[in-house]
């Protein structure tokens, strides 16, 4: 090592050469940088190049069970999309980058994609806390960036004109579907526990008002930090008088949440109503989970096969490569995140829509996929659309649909309820069609 | 308040499962008594885990930051073990409690042969060199055992619902107040530790290999000179401290699940405990982590989680200020 070392003026006479080529490297390369984007425009307009999408994915950090199956989804779409021809004849390629979960990485891995993986757009993701640090550096980028997160960031206009979430409803959506049911079959005075940050404060805003509009009263909050891995200590603050406990947890403690909140109330327990998200990537035969048995669940898509399930919906599961009970058809341990997965397999048909639409040809239209995509209204139950019709509201960037309760029975989710397109939608409270690119 | 015995639980309730009275909250002292349960469960396994930190220290004067990560892979070689053996939970946590503490602590042994030696135990490289390990054994988890939260099955686990005295009507009256309930794997994890530390006591202070131990601790030189093979001692301090911090991942991943990151929560608060505690003394180790396992428990019960991890940050704090060897730690030489 040391022979490598050579006496400081040496190096420096040895060095000042180096360095006047090193400035013209340099010189030549930003001219070359120069001439990139035009370069880029040419190779994009081949019709054969394929259109580049980069993929977002939690694959490590406390959302990899997400990432996994978001990623399992996105490839499964982008292969049958492909299969019917790709878009605009043009094949589809997926480039991933890991996010680990953390917003500034996020917005790290959409610089990437922009700058230097040559993607024609962004898109993935679900955690809210990633959207949120991603989605400005999107708008900076000028890059298209189409979430699957399910936050109600999008339409309570706190981004900009160039974040979507086409393909998955909101939880304000969600939350204002699901009170009548639990107002009018569970109970009257409810009990909320969530998570303490922006996802657990969608569902801490905007449960009261619907619970009240049911004739009910959130009479008790309690609000978990994210990095917890022990529950019990909180269950003490739920009110005696509580007849419906309402949880919404994820991360990796959430099987150790529903144990505790099981082993809390032993065989005396309220009416529970959970967002599968408590459960999520979780078997529900895991032990310790047996006194869900008679809870409910908000479901986005039913995790186990339903009797009346459509055509669409059993050649979707399939094609994610998931069996009847929502878990993988390679490993049965290996449950799916199935009530959200479906948003990657929508988003990307819409994107596949959007870019139709406009004869998307390269970089240059990326302006005006964001518009093709803002003209969108009713999209049909199909292939496309498995989980059921979806309503897009071009204004708020958010789409509408149908959601589900399903109720623990004998260890499956069973469908009890289906919740209309109508019970979810809500006033506008942004128009980024407004907005200037 | 609360009337005795209107809410029994050990059996369901007839009539439906509602707590029928209109009392807002849990009565104050169920409320304190599950909160000291919870708190003592940490306290149990927090003190095991900082024992071996404090060994470590104690011993070879090196600050292992690596500590968190032996304690994750004691809860991911459980995790492994379990899956692997058949036989029943019972049988393969066992073999999950001998096998998992002592992989791990073969494998720390050999962290110490390969880095630490060669960096002659000089303090500060061995803070670098651990942090290091530290990633090492953490991304290395996360490639091969990868980043999901795996559960493993309990040996046995009940649900205990707790009886509480209250002065009734008819004098001292028990009954089974809503919600205070803990479960039989939580009391094994709390005796489990206390008799495990106990051991530790005993190996320490009565044991040929103790001795040699304290002789270390005591002038590293002088038991050279005495002929103590002192590199020996130090890899096998190094690997039981591991050791005790993978028991400790093992006897709490059958109540939360192992995940590459769950090492860094538990080093901070064995660096807390072991600071307050006084670094090298086994003894204020344990009342320190009683101490703080604890006041989480209860302040986070009562007031909020976050206030409990201020008020421990501000005791150590305090502590360095005003007693830097720790509450039980010796004046240095």
């Amino acid at each position: 090592m040391t022979k490598l070392i050579l006496p400081a003026g040496e190096g420096a006479k040895l060095h000042s050469p180096g360095r006047r080529k090193a400035l013209k490297t340099l010189a030549a390369g930003v001219g070359a940088a120069a001439t990139m984007p035009l370069l880029g425009r040419y190779a994009s307009a081949q019709s054969t190049a394929p259109i580049r999408i980069g993929f977002q994915k939690h694959a490590t950090g406390i959302g990899a069970a997400y990432g996994r199956w978001y990623e399992r989804a996105t490839l499964a779409a982008v292969e049958k999309i492909n299969g019917e021809g790709g878009i605009n004849g043009r094949p589809v390629e997926i480039v991933t980058e890991d996010d680990g979960t953390d917003p500034k990485r996020g917005a790290e891995v959409l610089e990437k994609f922009a700058n230097q993986s040559n993607c024609d757009i962004a898109y993935g993701t679900l955690f809210s806390h990633v959207v949120m640090g991603s989605a400005p550096r999107a708008g900076e980028l000028k890059l298209p960036y189409f979430v699957v997160s399910e936050g109600h960031h999008v339409a309570s206009g706190a981004l900009n004109r160039w974040t979507l979430q086409p393909g998955i409803t909101d939880v304000k959506s969600q939350v204002q579907a699901m009170a009548p049911f639990i107002g009018d079959v569970l109970g009257k005075k409810v009990t909320m526990i969530f998570p303490d940050y922006a996802f657990g404060y969608d569902h801490r805003d905007n449960l009261p008002a619907a619970i009240a509009a049911a004739g009910g009263e959130v009479i008790e909050q309690i609000a978990i930090p994210p990095s917890e891995t022990s529950y019990t200590k909180y269950f003490p603050r739920i009110p005696r008088e509580t007849e419906v406990i309402y949880h919404v947890m994820i991360g990796p403690g959430v099987l150790t949440f529903v144990k505790e909140l099981g082993e809390f109330f032993g065989p005396s327990r309220p009416e529970i109503f959970g967002f599968v998200d408590s459960i999520e990537a979780t078997d529900l035969t895991s032990p310790g989970l047996e006194f869900l048995d008679g809870t409910y669940f908000w479901e986005g898509m039913p995790r186990y096969a339903q009797e009346d399930d459509t055509e669409f919906s059993t050649a979707y599961r399939a094609a994610v490569g998931c069996d009847e009970n929502g878990a993988s058809l390679a490993d049965p341990k290996d449950v799916a995140t199935y009530a959200h997965m479906y948003g990657c397999w929508e988003t990307l048909h819409i994107i596949k829509a959007g870019m139709e639409a406009c004869d998307y040809k390269g970089i240059e239209d990326r302006q005006a996929l964001i518009e093709a995509v803002e003209a969108m209204s009713d999209m049909p139950e199909g292939f496309d659309h498995p989980q059921g019709p979806k309503r897009f509201n071009g204004k708020t960037h958010q789409t509408f649909g149908q959601q589900y309760i399903s109720k623990v029975e004998g260890g499956k989710l069973v469908k009890v309820h289906t919740a209309a397109i109508d019970d979810t939608i809500y006033p506008d409270e942004v128009d980024y069609t407004s907005m200037s690119f | 308040m609360d009337m005795p015995g209107t809410a029994p639980c050990v059996c369901p309730l007839p009539g439906g499962a509602r707590a029928q009275d209109a009392t807002d909250f849990m009565d104050f002292g169920p409320y304190l008594m599950l909160a000291m349960l919870e708190g003592a469960v940490l306290a149990s396994v927090l003190a095991l885990m900082a024992s071996g930190l404090s060994l470590v220290f104690g011993v070879m004067r090196v600050v292992n930051v690596a500590h968190g990560e032996f304690y994750m892979l004691g809860a991911v070689m459980a995790w492994a073990v379990t899956s692997f053996i058949g036989g029943g939970p019972a049988l393969a946590f066992i073999a999950a409690a001998i096998l998992a503490p002592l992989l791990v602590g073969g494998l720390a042994a050999l962290a110490d042969i390969v880095i630490l030696k060669r960096l002659n135990y000089d303090p500060e490289r061995t803070i670098v060199a651990t942090i290091g390990l530290l990633y090492i054994l953490q991304q290395a988890t996360l490639m091969s055992y990868g980043a999901d939260a795996r559960p493993v099955v309990p040996p046995f686990n009940h649900r205990i619902a707790l009886p509480w005295i209250e002065w009734g009507e008819g004098g001292l009256a028990f009954y089974f107040p809503w919600g205070l309930s803990t479960t039989s794997y939580k009391l094994f994890v709390i005796g489990a530790a206390v008799v495990l530390i106990a051991a530790l006591r005993l190996f320490m202070t009565r044991s040929r290999a103790g001795l040699i131990m304290r002789a270390t601790q005591l002038d590293g030189d002088m038991a050279t000179a005495f002929g103590i093979p002192v590199e020996r001692v130090y890899a096998a301090v190094f690997g039981v401290g591991a050791g005790l911090a993978a028991l400790a991942g093992v006897l709490i991943v059958p109540i939360q699940q192992a995940h590459y990151l769950m090492g860094g929560d538990a080093l901070l608060l064995s660096f807390i405990v072991v600071i307050i505690g006084g670094l090298g003394s086994l003894a204020g180790t344990i009342v320190a982590a009683v101490l703080i396992g604890m006041s989480d428990g209860i302040i986070s019960v009562f007031f909020s989680p976050t206030l409990a991890k201020i008020l421990a940050t501000l005791a150590v704090a305090l502590v360095l200020v005003f007693r830097p060897q720790g509450l039980f730690g010796g004046k240095g030489r």
